[in-house]
């Protein structure tokens, strides 16, 4: 008796403990905005804002960037990929205007062809395939608790630290000049080509699913619209597009500093504009902050869904050394790539960057070996030896 | 199968390894100054962006 009243008093006190659980939480987050606003300044507590709703759409709607693109690889599943294609031509709609009429204020994710830039893509294909996280997968699955996120999380940082250090001897190898579709062809005329090559993605991959794969379930169309509407504020707010990889990078520098690095031996870490970036809180810069947020915004969903609940599951040693490796390889590549899947994929494209396309063709491309190589290291059970993965 | 019970004791310590740089940061960098920010909102402000971007190139 006295156990059945315990039990009953404990199943009407959990769903209150929950709720106050939960009611703490958005708390705290609007408690962290409303602090780095004032301690920092507006724009900063609205770019955290920004960071953290990021976060909650990617992990509560679980829109992604490597899943998706392995649903296409191994199953011609084109959902997700159109779900981003349609992000990317919303945020196009109001940010290549924009960049062009306010160019003074706003700047794009423009960036060079190269030689470097290429390969750098389509290692990153191959690395966020093996951990299946992309720049912005990998701070979600890490803030929701999954361990390979966290394990890469760290060694990403410090890959792009050292890839923004070799930054310029890798483009010296050969770069083209950087091309804008707005520049090209006008605002307009950038805007319709970019429209138009995005359609055409998404016409081959719907054409080449089954039919019953072509339906785009609503809550990638709800993830798709959220996530423009964010990447159109960061745009707005903080005059430049989403991105992941330079506050990472610059995550790093800070630890090098901290140790007594001398950065000044890098040309990229020394030039005026990072070294201010090194000198000055990360809670004023805006990749660091939408970074904080996202990792923020998926440990809050992750906790209100009682994802934490979640076992971690047993990997063999040479999964966990492909973690480390792979998140090294994310970092380094990215900067060489200018941007992983959100600032060059996601952002370069939005803004009518040339770079943005062949980004994707080269990252896409070092998905289908990822794809292939992730079973073999053991990710998904026992590795696999001689057979095909 | 399971190395760990829960995903806890992993968000646990990505939330450690975000306050510990944050905290680093915080020893390393000039102090805020929330008197000196730029405006609220970049677009009108009639202020060039600052640029560290992951497009950024080696040099400017």
């Amino acid at each position: 008796m006295t156990s059945l009243a315990v039990d009953s008093a404990g199943q009407a006190g959990a769903p209150r403990a929950g709720l106050f659980w939960r009611i703490a939480l958005v708390l705290a987050g609007l408690a962290a905005v409303i602090a780095v606003a004032a301690f920092a300044g507006a724009r900063y507590g609205l770019l955290l804002a920004v960071g953290l709703g990021f976060g909650i759409v990617l992990e509560g709607l679980r829109f992604g960037f490597a899943g998706p693109w392995r649903a296409l690889i191994l199953r011609r599943e084109p959902a997700g990929l159109v779900a981003q294609l349609i992000a990317i031509g919303t945020v196009a709609i109001v940010a290549i205007p924009l960049i062009e009429t306010h160019s003074g204020e706003l700047i794009g994710a423009h960036a060079p062809v190269g030689f470097a830039m290429i390969g750098g893509a389509f290692v990153f294909g191959i690395a966020m395939q093996i951990v299946l996280g992309c720049g912005s997968g990998t701070l979600v699955n890490a803030g929701s608790g999954n361990a390979v996120g966290a394990v890469a999380l760290p060694f990403f940082a410090i890959g792009s630290f050292a890839g923004a250090w070799h930054l310029d001897w890798w483009t010296g190898l050969g770069t083209a000049p950087v091309i804008a579709f707005g520049d090209a062809f006008g605002a307009y005329g950038g805007l319709a080509l970019t429209l138009v090559m995005l359609a055409l993605v998404a016409i081959i991959a719907l054409r080449g699913a089954a039919p019953e794969h072509r339906r785009i379930p609503r809550r990638l169309w709800l993830a798709a619209g959220f996530i423009a509407l964010l990447a159109i504020a960061n745009l707005v707010i903080a005059g430049q597009p989403w991105g992941v990889v330079y506050g990472l990078g610059l995550w790093a520098a800070k630890g090098a500093t901290a140790l007594g690095a001398d950065l000044s031996g890098s040309a990229f870490w020394s030039a005026p504009a990072n070294m201010e970036r090194v000198s000055q809180s990360l809670l004023t810069d805006v990749t660091s902050l939408t970074n904080i947020g996202i990792i923020a915004g998926a440990m809050l969903v992750a906790s209100w869904r009682r994802g934490f609940d979640q076992p971690v599951p047993r990997l063999p040693a040479m999964a966990w050394v492909a973690a480390i490796v792979a998140g090294l390889l994310l970092g380094y590549s990215s900067r060489l790539a200018f941007g992983c899947n959100v600032g060059a994929f996601f952002s370069g494209i939005s803004t009518g960057s040339l770079h943005g396309w062949v980004w994707f063709a080269a990252a896409f491309a070092g998905s289908i070996l990822g794809v292939k190589l992730r079973a073999r290291l053991g990710f998904e059970g026992a590795p696999k030896r001689g057979g095909r993965p | 199968m399971k190395i760990l019970p829960s995903r806890r004791p992993v968000a646990i310590a990505v939330g450690l390894f975000l306050l510990i740089v944050i905290a680093i940061d915080s020893g390393v960098s000039a102090p805020l100054n929330p008197f000196a920010a730029p405006s609220p909102i970049a677009l009108g402000s009639g202020q060039a962006a600052g640029g560290a971007h992951c497009a950024a190139p080696a040099v400017r």
